[in-house]
């Protein structure tokens, strides 16, 4: 028995958003009178942060701390609309969304601080703390809540904002296939190391190097949580997981997590990632969305890897010791290839 | 561990922010981690209902007779749902962006189309007695033949699947039964090549194995509304597909979601929704209905599985001059997504990559399986698989490292792209590069100098003539190498090893009289066009 090293890579792309567009998102951002805000939307967490992340960006673009925004989601009664969070579309075209909101609540705390502190408008900033001052004065300030307390009792405004995000539906040429299917693109490039036992045809993972360019990382704790998570997914699909392990027989198929078999604890391995951001044009501060990319490069590097280190070709998923033992016997043994 | 690159494409941003780029903890993160985050399934309402649904055991088969008089006795039973109770009982979900027609009825009436396909509902007052009316409700079934694989469902005699679709494909644009690509001549190109390599893929469903599956609680509210607590990904998609199944205006219901439990793509077909709000409606009281384990398995729809045929030619210096591809996503009985993803998928050919020549035919196919839908990278991620491994093989033909012969195909800003949009905002190059410095992968100084800002557009902006016929064969270019990919019978490999050099092309040889089961299969593929 021998274990043979590998190191395969992958590099790819991915479009943000539902294929030629036409899914809007909405967003509603409010005041509370002590200055604190809530944005509404129907769109979903479902783990991946939809909320963090919008709360973020509600309050970068407000000037306020994030601990003053809450999102509030998904009540179809006060949630207006959203197509959904699918599409890697939520910090792109929600984000949107959220930043058009605040941005149209932003003007008008902008307008009722100006009032009480007697200047224009286009003289005050934010200072991120729960301050508007005015530029170059910083002593001249009143809080977000005074304001809040005076537009609303004093001087009868609402500090609040609507904002929607569309990107507008594209058609498809059906001779050419001619079409808009995206306005941005997230990019991955991927190493996978491996060990393949030419006994038992088992791949071992045994690192994974990356860099992932996704726009601007909005919130890198979240963006790390999905791209572990993500490879992982990848891993577990090039060589672990299926419902149909006999596709196109649908037979002997998994019904529970001890049948359906995906990696363990003991069977994870280290992954370093680089994460580079060029920013999208209208993405919310540049972002793109890192949510189903990540899983992308994982399963061809893989599968690469496997080449690299037994010079066998397996091209269908997953990627099982059966699968790599009958192919090293096919070719008479493992034939490991060019070290990298 | 995670690096920030701030380092690379800075002179594009403003990194002068206050709240954006930290690594700020989630607002919901003490709720998770206490357990005190509500679900939908944490919704215990007084009086509530339990619904479940008989299955169909057999993958195709006529419905003969539903016997439901036993069920109808047993303990805590207090209503049974069948096809004909369903106000609309035909749907597609897509309809709601007028993409697709229905085909699939919510409990199947004449007939089922896959195993595990829902046929008759019943509400009972535990889940216990739900379970045991479904073991006495008898169907009579007419087996029916079962097609499970996509190009088997494609020949001719085929049994047909869903009658919406009597041909076993989706129909694009009203007229061709496949989503075409075509930017310039692949097949003139392919005719000049210096190698040409010919691969098949597969790719396997798989399961999208959230934490919580897929369920929802509606119950009767005040003035006539509905209260539904839910596990969907997408909160109004689900609202709008109820109003339609049950025929009520939208605001009859007040959906509540929001914090799921994993979904992954698997939670955007309401599946769970209209059956339970039904069953509310018919009883007066709140109705439960949740996925096991094994249904969520079994009966949730996968991610799809996608056969995917490659045809490359490459030119001895590395540069990729042609790619032809054919693929079929295999849909299971119904439509649901896949007819999206077909097109999505069109639109990523030919990766990111800058070849002039792209051809591609993509497919949905109805199969008697469990209906696929939407999985993490849908459209993609199987597409991805095909080309990035076939990258690898056509870099060990032309002798070059992979990393560099990504880099001197990928597409760079300015250049035109296959679906005849150019490329802007793009950054593969840089993945490539910094993924080689942090895998301590050398590369050669040319390559490190590369950019993605650089060398794009000029001739590679430009739309070249794309023929609208079928083109005729051409002859291969002296000097040509084809592979094909064969894994029966075994034979020498075909890739030669990247160290020494590969010996020199074999002399021209005319289109096999016999070809190899690989070719036969990939030119059965794009010789013909089916409808």
């Amino acid at each position: 028995m021998t274990r043979h090293r590998g190191r395969g890579i992958a590099s790819i792309n991915y479009p943000i958003g539902m294929n030629l567009g036409g899914d809007p998102s909405q967003a509603l951002v409010h005041s509370n009178p002590s200055g604190k805000f809530t944005v509404a939307l129907s769109s979903i967490d479902l783990g991946q942060g939809m909320k963090s992340v919008t709360r973020q960006i509600c309050a970068e673009t407000l000037g306020v701390p994030v601990e003053d925004v809450y999102v509030d989601t998904a009540d179809s009664d006060t949630g207006p609309h959203c197509m959904g969070s699918f599409a890697s579309r939520g910090t792109h075209r929600v984000g949107n969304a959220v930043m058009a909101a605040a941005r149209e609540a932003r003007g008008v705390m902008m307008e009722a601080a100006a009032e009480e502190l007697e200047v224009n408008a286009a003289d005050l900033d934010t200072d991120g703390r729960g301050n508007i001052h005015v530029k170059g004065a910083p002593h001249r300030s009143i809080s977000t809540k005074d304001v809040a307390i005076a537009a609303q009792f004093k001087q009868g405004k609402t500090i609040s904002g609507r904002g929607i995000f569309l990107v507008p539906l594209s058609e498809v040429n059906p001779e050419t296939g001619e079409m808009s299917p995206a306005t941005c693109y997230a990019h991955a490039c991927l190493v996978a190391e491996v060990d393949v036992d030419d006994e038992t045809g088992e791949v071992a993972m045994v690192r994974m190097d990356s860099a992932y360019e996704l726009g601007r990382a909005l919130n890198p704790r979240l963006v790390e949580q999905q791209l572990v998570g993500g490879a992982w997914m990848g891993v577990s699909h090039a060589l672990y997981e299926t419902p149909e392990p006999y596709y196109p027989e649908p037979v002997h198929c998994p019904r529970d997590f001890v049948e359906y078999l995906m990696p363990g604890p003991g069977d994870v391995c280290p992954h370093d990632i680089a994460v580079l951001e060029r920013p999208a044009p209208d993405g919310p501060f540049g972002a793109k969305g890192p949510g189903e990319m990540c899983a992308n490069p994982v399963l061809p590097a893989v599968a690469n890897a496997i080449f690299n280190a037994v010079g066998v070709r397996i091209d269908d998923l997953p990627i099982t010791p059966e699968k790599v033992l009958r192919a090293i016997k096919a070719q008479g043994g493992a034939r490991p290839q060019a070290r990298r | 561990m995670l690096e920030l690159r701030k380092d690379i494409f800075a002179d594009e941003r403003d990194d002068n922010l206050k709240e954006i780029g930290k690594g700020t903890q989630r607002q919901d993160m003490l709720g998770h981690v206490t357990g005190t985050s509500s679900y939908f399934n944490d919704h215990k309402l007084q009086g509530m209902l339990h619904l479940k649904v008989v299955r169909s055991t057999q993958a195709h088969a006529r419905i003969r007779r539903i016997d439901t008089t036993e069920a109808e006795r047993s303990a805590g039973v207090r209503r049974i749902i069948r096809g004909t109770d369903v106000p609309v009982n035909l749907n597609t979900l897509l309809s709601l962006i007028n993409f697709g027609k229905d085909d699939e009825p919510s409990l199947a009436v004449d007939k089922v189309r896959y195993k595990g396909e829902p046929i008759v509902a019943i509400v009972a007052d535990s889940e216990r007695e739900a379970f045991e009316a479904i073991a006495r409700v008898k169907v009579d079934y007419e087996p029916l033949p079962a097609v499970f694989d996509v190009e088997e469902a494609l020949s001719p005699g085929a049994p047909v699947v869903n009658e919406t679709y009597p041909k076993n494909t989706f129909t694009y644009h009203e007229v061709y039964d496949h989503q075409k690509l075509r930017f310039g001549d692949a097949d003139a190109a392919l005719a000049t090549a210096d190698h040409v390599l010919e691969q098949r893929y597969q790719m396997s469903p798989i399961e999208h194995a959230p934490t919580e599956t897929n369920g929802a609680i509606a119950a009767p509210d005040t003035n006539g509304r509905y209260v539904v607590y839910t596990s969907t990904q997408a909160l109004f998609f689900s609202v709008d597909t109820c109003a339609k199944i049950l025929d009520v205006p939208s605001n009859t219901f007040h959906f509540i979601g929001g914090t799921v439990g994993g979904g992954f793509g698997g939670k955007v077909d309401t599946l769970t929704e209209p059956l339970a709000i039904l069953g509310a409606m018919l009883t007066g009281r709140p109705v439960r209905y949740v996925f096991g384990r094994e249904e969520e398995m079994q009966f949730g729809p996968p991610r799809g599985a996608e056969r995917i045929y490659i045809k490359d030619g490459v030119m001895r210096d590395g540069r990729i001059v042609a790619r032809k591809i054919r693929a079929y996503f295999d849909s299971g009985a119904y439509t649901r997504l896949s007819s999206y993803a077909a097109v999505k998928c069109a639109a990523h050919l030919p990766g990111p990559y800058t070849i002039p020549n792209v051809y591609g035919d993509v497919y949905c196919v109805f199969t008697n399986r469990t209906p696929a839908t939407a999985m993490r990278g849908f459209g993609v991620t199987a597409m991805d698989f095909a080309i990035e491994c076939q990258m690898d093989k056509l870099a060990h033909l032309v002798n070059m490292d992979p990393m560099e012969f990504r880099i001197l195909n990928a597409y760079r800003d300015g250049d035109m792209k296959a679906h005849r949009r150019e490329a802007k905002n793009t950054a593969l190059i840089e993945c490539v590069q910094v993924a080689a410095e942090k895998a301590k992968w050398p590369l050669r100084e040319e390559y490190k100098r590369a950019s993605s800002r650089k060398d794009g557009g000029g001739s590679r902006a430009v739309i070249p003539p794309t023929p609208t016929d079928p083109s005729r064969a051409r002859p291969a270019a002296a000097g040509q190498q084809r592979t094909s990919y064969d894994r029966l019978p075994p034979t020498v490999t075909r890739e030669p090893p990247r160290e020494p050099p590969p010996p020199a092309p074999p002399p021209p040889s005319p289109r096999p009289a016999a070809p190899s089961h690989g070719a036969t299969r990939f030119s059965s593929v794009f010789g013909t066009r089916r409808r």
